[in-house]
């Protein structure tokens, strides 16, 4: 920006103060998660307004449990969109991970958690070696998946056999699912959780302010605390009013919260985003940027695994529509909705668990107004547009703003 | 100015793509505190010439000597290793990335409190490193926090240079610091180029813009279809003189500078 456009920007700030600008930031991705709260509470209106039952405790906590596999698949997906790659075999890795872990579990009395492991080590597998292949020969990641896609689905209905279906009846499998914890467990959560971010928050500013950093008020940090303690509380407070915290939300909970730790506060996270904002920056800098793209394909299967499992525990089956369907095109509209790029470098690993929110909340809006499928394709597929071109509209403004 | 023996050192350094011959029998030096202007016309191999010092192109043949010993620089990592820091042309941050970000690509801060396993970043440690080293070179970037993109050329030229002296380096490469800036912010970079050498670094500047190569460099080495082309001592020769080494025209009047040249070198 040349100093005369940037003295008109700053008048224009003066005579029109902050709306617009806080407008510009909405649309432009700074404050995205604005952006996407704003989103949910305006589907929370229309929907509760056309039925009553939306907001209520059982249907609230109805949608934190059919968003869990899609949260978690996300919470990988983030991270192949932060390198702005694209993985679309993520759908069918989830329905062959949960086949072998059911085959395993019911065909061969495997032990839950060796057949969970089993899964998981299947999911890490199939994505370090799509990462490869695609690091290694320079193909296109969205060809490599794609034929992914196509093999895993194919793979899946091969370690089915011919049943085309497996109950799972382990107790510890379909728990992950189905466990609610009691009233004083949930509320143990809630202060642990609390406690937890406030010492981290407090440590943090502790840390600047022994660096003698001078722009270090604490009031930032004291309203961010406020508004997180605040959502757990109501959170939990909504959830132990129907059934009890799920197991299954803590499960996605701890994972995104351990996955945005790994890509905001690691190096190999900075690795991440480093690669994904400029790839030859990146290996001149020294980093290893093919290890660093195998390794997010990992993640990204292994993530899949995960969300596989939990979808066959809530089912209590596998079976050959296992992770097929709209699964792998919501769990990648959900962060980009949420404001994670897909042009790469941008983004973060709570937009896995927001845009899996607000992606839930329509399905379940709909299904709550007994709307046709027809119906519901059509908005499924007008949410996922309006993603893309929501990304798209922000990355322009950026450019045309100097930040590319 | 140069002392003792040169820093880094190429002997007959040879390079081809294909049927081009990018680099041909190269000899090349530069030594502590010392500005070498490297010049010569589009593809005349400046630029391959610096890849195969930083390790991004290995040199086909020939013998590169850092401090004195023989060294093999295969790979960027083996250059940095060494003490070689390369600022490029295409200036290689990553806009995404803020400014204690991009200083710190590659090389991050560990934190050393509990999260060490994880590889957890200091970023304290890192923006009060930044601090520091941006007010001793007398860079100034309204916020360590933004985003590169955001900033100038010429603040990314400056981050870019700064970012290389973070590994305490020996050797500082760069090519066409001062292209696509404008004066002002050329003076700041050639500025800022002043300073590396009163670091006692050896300096090597790429550049098409004689004017820029004349305020600063102590020699000119020049480069004609991959093969050296003519040096001069900066204070002596004038820019007709390395222009006709540039573009090849008067090649007897260049010979005779390669032998005065030479003649200066045995007397040092």
């Amino acid at each position: 920006m040349s100093a005369s456009e940037a003295a008109t920007a700053d008048e224009a700030a003066e005579r029109r103060p902050t709306t617009s600008e806080t407008l510009r930031r909405i649309v432009q991705g700074d404050l995205s998660s604005v952006r996407v709260v704003l989103g949910l509470v305006l589907i929370a209106v229309i929907f509760q307004i056309q039925e009553d039952r939306f907001l209520s405790a059982q249907n609230l906590t109805n949608l934190m449990l059919q968003i869990t596999t899609i949260g978690l698949i996300s919470v990988g997906i983030v991270y192949v969109l932060l390198l702005g790659e694209i993985d679309l075999s993520v759908g069918a890795v989830s329905g062959l991970s949960a086949a072998v872990m059911a085959v395993l579990s019911v065909k061969h009395g495997w032990n839950a958690y060796l057949a969970i492991a089993a899964a998981v080590a299947v999911g890490a597998a199939i994505g370090c070696l799509q990462g490869s292949l695609f690091s290694r020969f320079v193909v296109p990641s969205f060809v490599v998946t794609l034929a992914g896609l196509l093999a895993w689905e194919g793979a899946l209905l091969q370690v089915l056999g011919q049943t085309g279906s497996l109950n799972i009846t382990d107790p510890k499998i379909t728990g992950l699912a189905n466990i609610f914890y009691s009233d004083t467990v949930g509320w143990i959560f809630a202060a642990v959780i609390i406690a937890a971010y406030g010492a981290a928050l407090a440590l943090g500013y502790r840390r600047r302010v022994a660096a003698g950093f001078d722009n270090t008020s604490p009031l930032p940090q004291i309203v961010r605390f406020v508004f997180v303690a605040a959502i757990v509380l109501v959170a939990v407070a909504i959830l132990n009013s129907d059934r009890g915290v799920p197991l299954a939300v803590m499960i996605l909970l701890a994972f995104v919260v351990g996955m945005e730790y790994v890509a905001k506060q690691t190096s190999f996270g900075r690795h991440v985003f480093a690669v994904g904002g400029n790839a030859e920056a990146a290996r001149r800098a020294g980093i290893r940027v093919n290890r660093v793209r195998v390794a997010v394909f990992t993640i990204a299967g292994t993530m899949a695994a995960i969300g596989g499992v939990m979808a066959a525990s809530r089912l209590f089956a596998v079976n050959q529509n296992s992770g097929g369907n709209e699964l792998l095109l919501l769990a990648i509209a959900g962060p980009v909705i949420a404001g994670t790029s897909l042009f790469g470098g941008r983004g973060s690993v709570w937009t896995a668990l927001l845009g899996a929110l607000v992606i839930g909340s329509i399905s379940n809006g709909m299904d709550l107004l007994s709307l046709s499928s027809a119906v519901k394709l059509m908005v499924t597929g007008g949410v996922l547009l309006l993603a893309v071109l929501v990304d798209a509209v922000a990355r322009q403004q950026r450019q045309t703003s100097g930040r590319v | 100015m140069a002392t003792g023996t040169p820093l880094l050192e190429l002997e007959g350094v040879s390079k081809r793509f294909g049927p081009v011959q990018a680099l041909d029998r190269v000899d090349f030096a530069v030594s502590a505190g010392e500005v070498v202007g490297l010049v010569g016309d589009n593809g005349a191999g400046k630029s391959t010439l610096v890849k195969a010092i930083a390790g991004i192109n290995p040199p086909d043949a020939g013998m590169i000597r850092f401090e004195g010993e023989e060294v093999r620089i295969s790979k960027p990592q083996d250059a940095t290793a060494l003490g070689i820091a390369t600022v490029y042309q295409d200036l290689a941050l990553c806009d995404n990335l803020d400014v204690v970000a991009n200083l710190f690509l590659g090389r991050e801060q560990i934190s050393p409190g509990p999260g060490r396993a994880s590889r957890q970043l200091d970023e304290v440690k890192m923006e009060h490193e930044t601090a520091d080293l941006l007010s001793n070179l007398a860079v100034t970037i309204p916020s360590l926090r933004s985003e590169v993109g955001t900033l100038s050329g010429g603040q990314r030229q400056q981050v870019a240079v700064a970012r290389s002296l973070l590994g305490d380096p020996k050797v500082v490469l760069l090519d066409e610091p001062t292209a696509a800036l404008g004066v002002p912010q050329t003076k700041q970079v050639l500025e800022l180029i002043r300073r590396l050498r009163e670091r006692k670094l050896g300096v090597v500047v790429i550049s098409h813009n004689l004017a820029d190569v004349f305020a600063i460099a102590d020699r000119v080495f020049v480069l004609r279809l991959g093969q050296a082309a003519g040096e001069f001592q900066a204070e002596e020769a004038t820019e007709e003189h390395v222009i006709a080494a540039i573009t090849g025209i008067g090649e007897g009047r260049d010979k005779n500078h390669e032998n005065q040249q030479s003649e200066e070198g045995e007397k040092a």
